[in-house]
């Protein structure tokens, strides 16, 4: 109820507020850039500060003095097209060392393979047994390989808003690895589907999720044939990726859009399958991608109130334009972004404007972004926004060590499974939520502070390598730095203060400030 | 946040005007508790609750069935004419169930047909009309929105769909304790940073939870500190939620996983006799523990679907349908296998591969909460919407 009274004020307020600057401006171009270079320019450096803090995951020395040097703007326009990420020599070299930057996935899908037909052959029960559980560790490796990877950029590559939005959107085309060939594909899926186009446009990179086998594994897509209809990827296509529940599609759509999707499939292995001869043009293979018109359903079909012409493969590419361009899309990817950018409850004002750059450009995601970075809205909503554990540990990790690279991201990996965000396996198809009321319970609470204790006492186990025989590094951390003193003792309420004052040591001193209010929002 | 919306439901069934309107929300005070333990990964129902009469049990299962009810100590026990409990479990749970205190329903379930672990599980958790998806709303949530001064937790260490909702529920798992990383003294300056915030409630509530086991649990710790033999596993996990429901909270969940038995699953022994063997002496030493107010609790286990009835390449089985629910507690009306039942044989399975569904789970949820919390029809309706209870009479 008083939700609901807040953000009628909340709408009505944004109006008056946007009428009064809508009077004193003239042109729509003029709105969407003029406030923002006033605030930029006029910015404070603490305020950049916070700004740093909220396009980063999370601030640390190294991207202050960067901004102090090329100056905001500059940042942000880096940050929105950037070129390839130079990561530190020794966390190039722990990415390097994964297998999964070794192998190719044929050849880790052919090693997986022969490990399961040969645990199938063996008779005696317990050695099988013995054997599927290797078999089963070496996938649940592999997995890990892929969410370790996505730690250490996390932390420390120079671009930031991409590494962001590499989770915004893994998690908005959520695929869980634990099911089929998922934990072979998770990283492949990251590299490939996602990653290049994270600040590209929509389109594309609905259209890479729609040809990735990780996507159509988990949502049975494979399994979708003429006269065997599996729908669940045709519906979550609509609900979670593009229009959303109420985007104005029908169940008919649903089945139709299955209709659509049939024959479309993977294929692991060398062999193509028998296709009927008058249908072998339509035949499409892109590395695992397969399309397969055997199993295609060739009849003409109706879709969102108009006809989709019978040809194959490329049906597929007119309904994902489709959808592309539907309203619903453009408000429901911009409502989307401004709750993981801006606050749980966006304002309505600042989601139309987004949309609306969606629509002119074509689905542009970095040009949304930038419309949003420069909202009035977006400023002024600092602050606001509840730390999922992701963005928590990251920006405790990063605040803690600035750029000094940690040896083992394992601690960081077990935390986020204690708090029950690992990467890449949520079951469900519609990701992990991005709102406070789902991750701000007291189990959750109090699990942070143990996790703020590991940090601020630095016996984490961050500087301990995974292989035995190698030494830990003592780093001690370096809370209590020039950035303490220059920014964030200013922001600090006097509660807070109050009880970093009573810390008997350091180390205690660290907890503190990691566990506190302040550090729990964005 | 809590406090202030059970103020809110209090003060609105104080009122004339909801009275008049059919008591929505707020039922008498539960002094009852429920606990639902979760079996993840579909447990294999047909070798815990043996169909004894049926050849045909026989015939599909030549290298894991449990052997009919003889001298033998590896054969099942037998409940009635048709059925047989899974021999392991003679001295836990087999003793609850000739004293009255436990029944099974068989052939229960949901009428999802995925046979997928995950969205079966979900659909379960979620407890809402077919189609419906709603994830932030689970159906004990639910179940304590209704209950005045219902106290839920999850013995877990993420926050279960079940048990997500407009209710702040805590959660904290009691798998392994120690002495809490975040001290008294250190704890209280963190919660003294949250006073004037808006997460005050829920870190002191995050730190009371820990006290509250700390201090339910300083006894064990004692013990074990001297080396008293002490439980293991899900035996310890389940006395120490005991602890926590007896005193303070009045409606729990736990998860227990290593159900999914595709390959070499054993018959009377073996892997699954083993999970089986951990589960039943947990429920029992959770009876024991409860006492005195075994009376007023009851606990309900399920699993997202059974398994396939013949067994598989790998003397195992794969996915199926109908399951059994276990039902115990110091008021169940038990010693029975109730609820709709046929013939098992050939022609009576589903899809000719599992157990059919004829006792849906919200349906019998529905019929034993109406009588555990005394809920009438609108309160029934909010926890599981367009459900028509289904009354087992097993309280």
């Amino acid at each position: 109820m008083n939700t609901n009274r807040c953000s009628i004020r909340l709408i009505a307020l944004t109006s008056c507020f946007l009428l009064l600057v809508l009077s004193t401006l003239v042109g729509s171009e003029a709105f969407a850039t003029e406030p923002t270079k006033t605030a930029q320019e006029k910015m404070s450096p603490i305020d950049e500060f916070r700004l740093l803090n909220r396009l980063t995951w999370g601030v640390n020395s190294s991207v202050v003095d960067k901004v102090t040097k090329m100056g905001m703007p500059a940042y942000i326009n880096e940050q929105l097209n950037p070129s390839a990420a130079e990561l530190p020599e020794t966390i190039q070299k722990q990415i390097d060392a994964l297998s999964i930057s070794q192998q190719a996935i044929p050849q880790l899908i052919e090693v997986a393979e022969k490990r399961r037909k040969a645990a199938a052959d063996i008779t005696n029960l317990d050695d099988k047994k013995v054997a599927i559980e290797a078999n089963q560790k070496a996938l649940y490796l592999l997995a890990r390989e892929s969410s370790t990877r996505y730690i250490l950029r996390a932390l420390y590559s120079p671009n930031q808003i991409q590494a962001q939005m590499v989770w915004f959107w893994l998690n908005h085309f959520s695929v869980f690895q634990q099911k089929a060939y998922l934990r072979i594909l998770i990283g492949d899926y990251e590299e490939t589907a996602i990653r290049p186009y994270a600040l590209g446009k929509f389109r594309d990179l609905l259209g890479a999720v729609a040809h990735h086998p990780a996507m159509l594994q988990y949502l049975d897509n494979e399994q979708n044939a003429i006269r065997h209809i599996n729908e669940n990827y045709a519906r979550e296509l609509m609900e979670l990726h593009t229009l959303g529940v109420n985007g104005g599609y029908s169940q008919q759509d649903v089945q139709d859009l299955a209709r659509v999707l049939t024959g479309v499939g993977v294929n692991f292995g060398d062999v193509m399958p028998k296709v009927q001869v008058k249908l072998q043009q339509y035949y499409v293979r892109q590395g695992f991608f397969e399309f397969n018109p055997n199993r295609h359903d060739f009849d003409n079909k109706q879709f969102l109130g108009q006809p989709i012409v019978s040809r194959g493969l490329p049906e597929l590419d007119e309904v994902l334009d489709r959808l592309v361009r539907h309203p619903s899309t453009a408000r429901f990817i911009s409502h989307k972004l401004a709750v993981f950018w801006v606050e749980d409850e966006p304002p309505v004002a600042l989601v139309s404007r987004i949309a609306e750059t969606f629509k002119r450009t074509d689905g542009s995601i970095s040009a949304c972004l930038q419309t949003l970075f420069s909202s009035p809205e977006f400023l002024q909503a600092s602050g606001r926004k509840f730390k999922d554990p992701m963005r928590y540990l990251i920006s405790a990790v990063r605040l803690t060590y600035d750029e000094k690279p940690i040896l083992n991201p394992a601690p960081i990996l077990n935390w986020l499974n204690r708090l029950g965000e690992s990467l890449n396996n949520r079951q469900t198809p519609d990701g992990y939520p991005m709102t406070a009321s789902a991750w701000a319970s007291s189990g959750q609470m109090a699990t942070r502070f143990e996790v703020a204790k590991s940090i601020g006492f630095g016996n984490a186990g961050l500087f301990k390598p995974a292989d035995p025989q190698a030494t830990e590094v003592p780093a001690f951390p370096q809370l209590a730095n020039a950035l303490y003193y220059q920014f964030i003792s200013k922001m600090l309420s006097p509660a807070t203060r109050k009880a970093l004052d009573q810390a008997t040591s350091s180390q205690e001193w660290n907890m503190f400030l990691l566990s506190s209010p302040e550090m729990m929002y964005r | 946040m809590n406090c202030s919306r059970r103020n809110f439901l209090k003060v609105l069934s104080a009122s004339p005007l909801v009275i008049g309107s059919g008591q929505l929300f707020a039922v008498p005070a539960a002094k009852s508790r429920f606990l639902l333990v979760f079996l993840r990964g579909g447990y294999d129902a047909a070798n815990l609750l043996v169909p004894i009469s049926s050849d045909f049990y026989y015939e599909a299962r030549p290298d894991i069935a449990v052997p009919k009810p003889s001298a033998d100590v590896s054969s099942a026990l037998a409940l009635n004419a048709d059925w047989g409990l899974h021999p392991v479990l003679r001295d836990s749970v087999y003793p609850l169930f000739k004293k009255g205190e436990m029944a099974f329903v068989p052939f229960a379930g949901t009428n999802d047909l995925s046979r997928s672990h995950f969205e079966t599980q979900d659909s379960i958790e979620l407890g809402q009309p077919e189609g419906n998806k709603n994830y932030r709303s689970g159906f004990l949530n639910r179940l304590a929105e209704v209950i005045n001064g219902a106290e839920p937790i999850a013995f877990t260490d993420q926050l279960p769909l079940v048990m997500q909702g407009s209710i702040q529920v805590p959660n904290i798992s009691l798998k392994s304790i120690g002495k809490p990383a975040v001290n008294e003294h250190l704890g209280s300056i963190i919660a003294s940073m949250y006073k004037d915030t808006a997460l005050a409630a829920q870190v002191n509530e995050g730190f009371a939870v820990r006290d509250e086991v700390m201090n339910e649990m300083s006894n064990e710790m004692i013990a074990s500190s001297r080396n008293a033999i002490s439980a293991k596993g899900f035996e310890l996990e389940a006395q120490r939620i005991a602890k926590l429901m007896k005193e303070r909270y009045t409606l729990g969940f736990i998860d227990i996983g290593g159900w999914d038995t595709h390959v070499g699953q054993g018959g009377s022994s073996g892997y699954l006799a083993s999970r089986f063997d951990e589960l039943g002496r947990g429920l029992t030493a959770f009876a024991k523990a409860m006492e005195p107010v075994w009376h007023d609790t009851t606990v309900v286990v399920v699993s997202e679907f059974g398994r396939t009835f013949r067994q598989n390449g790998n003397r195992g089985t794969d996915h199926g349908h109908g399951t059994v629910f276990w039902v115990l507690g110091g008021s169940v009306r038990g010693g029975r296998i109730v609820g709709e039942q046929i013939r098992v044989d050939k022609d009576s399975l589903f899809q000719q591969r599992d157990f059919p569904v004829l006792n849906e789970y919200r349906a019998v949820l529905a019929g034993l909460f109406a009588r555990q919390y005394g809920l009438n029809q609108n309160q029934l309706a909010r926890v599981f919407p367009t459900v028509q209870a289904h009354d087992l009479g097993l309280l």
